[in-house]
């Protein structure tokens, strides 16, 4: 069935209200942390206190004899025994030499390299007993200097090295694009805007904190982990096949309600395995929940680039060619996609939604003593948007233009469209979502708007940022081809049970965006079956045949589509069935509405007596047909989806205090085909707050001399509240997907993505009377206040 | 150390650690699991059940504290027939939830807020939300269901008195 077909089905487009609400609203989710299994201990991790440092000894002798304890794990105890953590993408260096990829023991052996580090593991009968023989267990550091910023790496003045493997602690370089051309575009252009920024660091902060509990069979020799994750299969072969050495089919992943994840929870942890292993080692179920401030410490963090941009322009404000430089901050140790982030899944979106025929980036990634950096929702794709649209407006400016103007005359307008930069867009109507952006944000208004703000004695701005971004990275092959290590494909099953109901089993994993009801949508549309009739089945791998999980906004384009394929395989062989059931051939069976009917004909039979039928075959074509009703099927996409849109806010800066307050955001996003537009809204409302708080609050920061984390709780981090937003506007565009099923293009990154660079380009848009003309996120009062007193003494 | 108190209506008579959280002992003790621990630092309210009708985070408060107090949780608002309280139903309703795990603590501080507010403004609701973490619902139809939900506790004063 084609997209087009597919958009004009029942349930296609209702806003459904989710079937996974009532036991979340009724205390009936249940969170691997609200999982106790028989026997269980639970466990304890002995971090570092210290940024780097070389460890001596490791002293468990009086942590031993404390009561409960069961047993404590060293990374003495586990070298030589397991591989260390692995990282899933191969970066090559311009010159064709693989990246620095130093080793990630489970345990630290001879070093910790960040606060947070794993130094052992404590098991005692309860938690509070392992804390306590925690704090018992003496380690001997002999502390070392640390580097801790991105810039401080980069400059190389440290005189730190963290990996003997990588002595000037640079982990690749990496380029993209034709250098010569760009330079000579920028060195004949009528005009060249220039850009620092540092897209801030970020603790994604889900509000589960990370969990896991391990187990082991010695029965069937099976081993059994709990946790909150949003890809058990990929943490189950990464586990089995690169750190443990485990046949997969001993292994069973499985990820029960997970409370957000946002990056965070994709990755492969020491913990996880610490735990699988120990289970084993003690015949214990050994349980592990974080505490907040170990999220802090130890999930993998997001952003933490600083970049030099150059956009060269003509004089009527075309864009000639872009050249970037950013130094991205890696962390202490490669964590499962960390080197895709700001290569792969950010320099490639550099073209944006413009013409820019020329675009060269280069890319230092660097290793610092700080926790690890990945993924973070939108991963590399903000980074590049912050960007790219950052430096958009202020060649508006520079050059007279206005916002909507200067985007305007560089909008791509011809699909498909092959970027400078390997990426080739399908579809888009990059004009629609702009001028419906400016309708619904009242842009008319604004100079008045403005006025009246003035008479209160306030400053009023108003920002643009077209974002496009690229989700379900795709095909494999070519993935594979720029270094992937695993497949990006999706496996969905249908298994049609004998009175007609139906169980989805998908690889791809919901903690939080409502799979269960939008892939039960999907299912009742195609099979004309009832919603309540449909359960949707994820995160066990002992029960869903294979997945790849959940991130990068894959899931309805990836594993619904792989859903749809399986359902191509129902439909053709329940035809079939249907067919000798009404004596008819084959070809001549229609089926829609949940019936099966005759062409030309009034004889039909209902979809549940196809099913019963598959199940109790007595009239039924045995000889050229197999019994039941289940298929599985597995989705390779052939090219990314590509969502765009443009964002407006408007911000009122209270000029006593620097206060930002967001007056007004305008969201028009292009997501081609919507299942469930209530739920579609949520995904955008969730990831504005996510951006629109890396603009004016979050920023994580460590002591740059020590490396100690400052913004180690919710007491130092700042997160969005309640009532730090107003009500958003949000509207849509469509130009379906023109390669899956479904005509889909995902919308769980968008308003991340696209988000900070408005905020901060209203922010400046007030600003600007005042002479101000840069600063970096976040624009806390304080940043802001400052930015206007300096530019009021230098004028 | 012992302690009476009720918890969604039922009598409980325990003898605890005087260390032990409120939360631990709903959590661990009674098995009601809805009420979830989210941070160390009684900031993001995942934790928040009613004391005597109030919200509490229960994370900040110790059982024994707790002596003759009638504690409500997330499992004690729906009516026994399993019909959900006006507040759950105005977050199903209004998409208020995502991933569910703020979920029960911003219910029962809803209810609360609702109860001392019962004609809360939106700018009242966000105000008084300020002790509730979302990060999956930019928090837009929170304040939906919130004020829906208020509406139809008022409208049905004998569905929204807690427990039975």
């Amino acid at each position: 069935m084609g997209a087009s077909d597919f958009s004009k089905l029942p349930h296609i487009g209702e806003e459904l209200r989710r079937k996974e609400d009532y036991r979340f609203l009724t205390g009936a989710g249940q969170y691997t942390d609200d999982v106790n299994l028989a026997n269980q201990a639970h466990a304890v991790f002995v971090r570092s206190p210290h940024a780097h440092a070389k460890i001596n000894s490791v002293d468990t002798s009086a942590a031993m004899k404390m009561p409960g304890v069961v047993g404590i794990v060293t990374g003495k105890d586990i070298e030589g025994k397991m591989g260390g953590l692995p990282c899933g993408w191969l970066i090559n260096n311009p010159d064709g030499t693989p990246m620095k990829e130093p080793p990630h023991t489970i345990l630290a052996i001879k070093k910790v390299r960040y606060v947070g580090d794993h130094v052992a593991m404590v098991v005692a009968e309860t938690a509070e007993q392992a804390r306590d023989a925690a704090e018992a267990v003496v380690v001997d550091y002999d502390v070392l200097p640390a580097v801790v910023s991105v810039s401080d790496a980069a400059n190389k003045q440290s005189g730190v090295t963290l990996h003997d493997e990588a002595p000037d602690n640079q982990c690749y370089k990496w380029t993209l694009g034709d250098k010569a051309a760009v330079d000579a575009a920028i060195a004949k252009a009528a005009h060249v805007t220039k850009l620092d920024l540092v897209n801030n660091r970020l603790v994604p902060n889900p509000i589960e904190p990370r969990v896991a509990i391990g187990g082991y069979n010695r029965a069937t020799e099976e081993y059994v982990l709990y946790v909150a994750n949003q890809n058990p299969h990929v943490e189950r072969l990464l586990m089995t096949a690169f750190v443990l050495g485990l046949p997969e089919h001993k292994v069973r992943v499985i990820a029960p309600d997970v409370g957000g994840g946002f990056g965070s929870k994709i990755y492969l942890y020491a913990e996880d395995v610490c735990l699988t292993w120990a289970a084993k080692h003690f015949n214990r179920n050994i349980k592990w929940t974080a505490d907040r401030a170990e999220c802090f410490l130890s999930d993998a963090h997001g952003r933490d680039h600083v970049t030099h941009a150059e956009l060269a322009l003509d004089k009527d404000g075309k864009f000639l060619a872009l050249k970037v430089h950013t130094d991205a901050n890696l962390g202490a140790y490669l964590s499962t996609f960390a080197t895709a982030v700001p290569t792969i899944l950010y320099a490639t979106l550099l073209a944006g939604q413009y013409t820019t025929p020329q675009i060269y980036v280069e890319v230092d990634s660097w290793f610092t003593n700080t926790a690890p950096v990945d993924a973070y929702r939108g991963a590399g794709r903000p980074e590049a948007t912050y960007l790219l649209e950052r430096i958009v407006t202020r060649a508006a400016w520079e050059l007279g233009l206005g916002q909507d103007e200067i985007r305007k005359r560089n909008f791509i307008t011809q699909f498909p469209y092959q970027t400078p930069v390997a990426l080739q867009y399908d579809t888009g109507d990059f004009r629609a979502c702009m001028d419906k952006s400016m309708k619904l944000a009242e842009v008319d208004g604004f100079a008045a708007r403005k006025a009246a703000t003035e008479a209160k004695g306030k400053l009023r701005g108003i920002g643009y940022s077209s974002y496009i971004e690229a989700c379900g990275i795709a095909p494999s092959n070519i993935a594979g081809a720029l270094g992937a290590r695993a497949g990006l494909f999706e496996c969905g099953e249908i298994r049609v049970h004998p009175t007609g109901s139906v169980t989805v089993f998908t690889g791809s994993h919901s903690h939080g965006q409502g799979h269960e009801t939008t892939f039960a949508q999907v299912v009742a549309a195609r099979l004309g079956i009832p919603v309540e009739n449909i359960d949707v089945v994820h995160g066990d791998t002992g029960r869903v045949p294979f997945g790849m999980g959940t991130y990068g906004s894959r899931s309805i384009s990836v594993g619904g589509a792989a859903i749809m394929k399986a359902l191509d395989k129902i439909e053709a062989k329940a035809k079939k069935i249907a067919a000798h059931l009404m004596e008819a051939s084959d070809a001549d069976i229609e089926f829609a509405n949940g019936e099966f009917t005759i062409k030309g004909t009034d004889k039909k039979i209902p979809f549940g007596q196809v099913a019963l039928t598959a199940y109790v075959p007595h009239n039924y074509p045995l000889d050229k047909l197999e019994p039941g009703l289940n298929e599985t099927a597995f989705y390779d996409p052939t090219n990314f989806t590509f969502p765009g849109g443009t964002y407006i806010c408007e911000v009122e800066v209270d000029k006593q205090t620097g206060e930002v307050k967001i007056d007004r955001f305008t969201a028009v996003d292009d997501f081609g085909t919507i299942i469930n537009p209530m739920i579609v809204a949520g995904q955008v409302h969730g990831g504005l707050v996510q951006g629109i708080g890396q603009a004016l609050m979050e920023n994580c920061v460590y002591d740059k001399q020590s490396g100690q984390l400052l913004t180690g709780s919710f007491m130092d981090y700042a997160m969005p509240r309640a009532e730090d937003f107003p009500m958003f506007k949000l509207d849509t565009v469509c130009t379906p997907c023109t390669h899956n099923s479904l005509g889909t293009k995902g919308c769980g990154e968008a308003g991340a993505i696209g988000s900070p660079p408005a905020v901060i380009n209203a922010v400046l848009d007030a600003l600007r009377p005042l002479g101000v003309k840069d600063f970096d996120m976040p624009a806390t009062p304080h940043r802001v206040w400052e930015a206007m007193r300096s530019s009021q003494k230098s004028a | 150390m012992q302690v009476q108190f009720t918890v969604n209506g039922k009598a409980k008579n325990l003898d605890l650690p005087p260390n032990t959280l409120l939360v631990h002992a709903l959590r661990e003790l009674m098995q009601l699991t809805g009420t979830h621990v989210g941070c160390d630092t009684a900031q993001c309210g995942a934790c928040t059940v009613l004391v005597n009708g109030r919200a509490v985070k229960s994370c900040n408060t110790l059982a024994v504290q707790q002596q003759g107090a009638e504690i409500t949780t997330i499992e004690g608002i729906a009516a026994p027939d399993g019909t959900m309280h006006p507040m759950q139903a105005a977050f199903k309703e209004c998409h208020g939830l995502q991933c569910g795990f703020c979920t029960p603590g911003m219910v029962m501080s809803a209810i609360d807020l609702c109860t001392q507010h019962p004609n809360a403004s939106e700018a009242q609701v966000r105000e008084q939300l300020d002790g509730n973490f979302c990060r999956c619902t930019g928090y837009q139809n929170i304040v939906k269901a919130v004020m829906l939900g208020g509406k139809n506790m008022s409208a049905a004063p004998a569905k929204a008195t807690a427990t039975a």
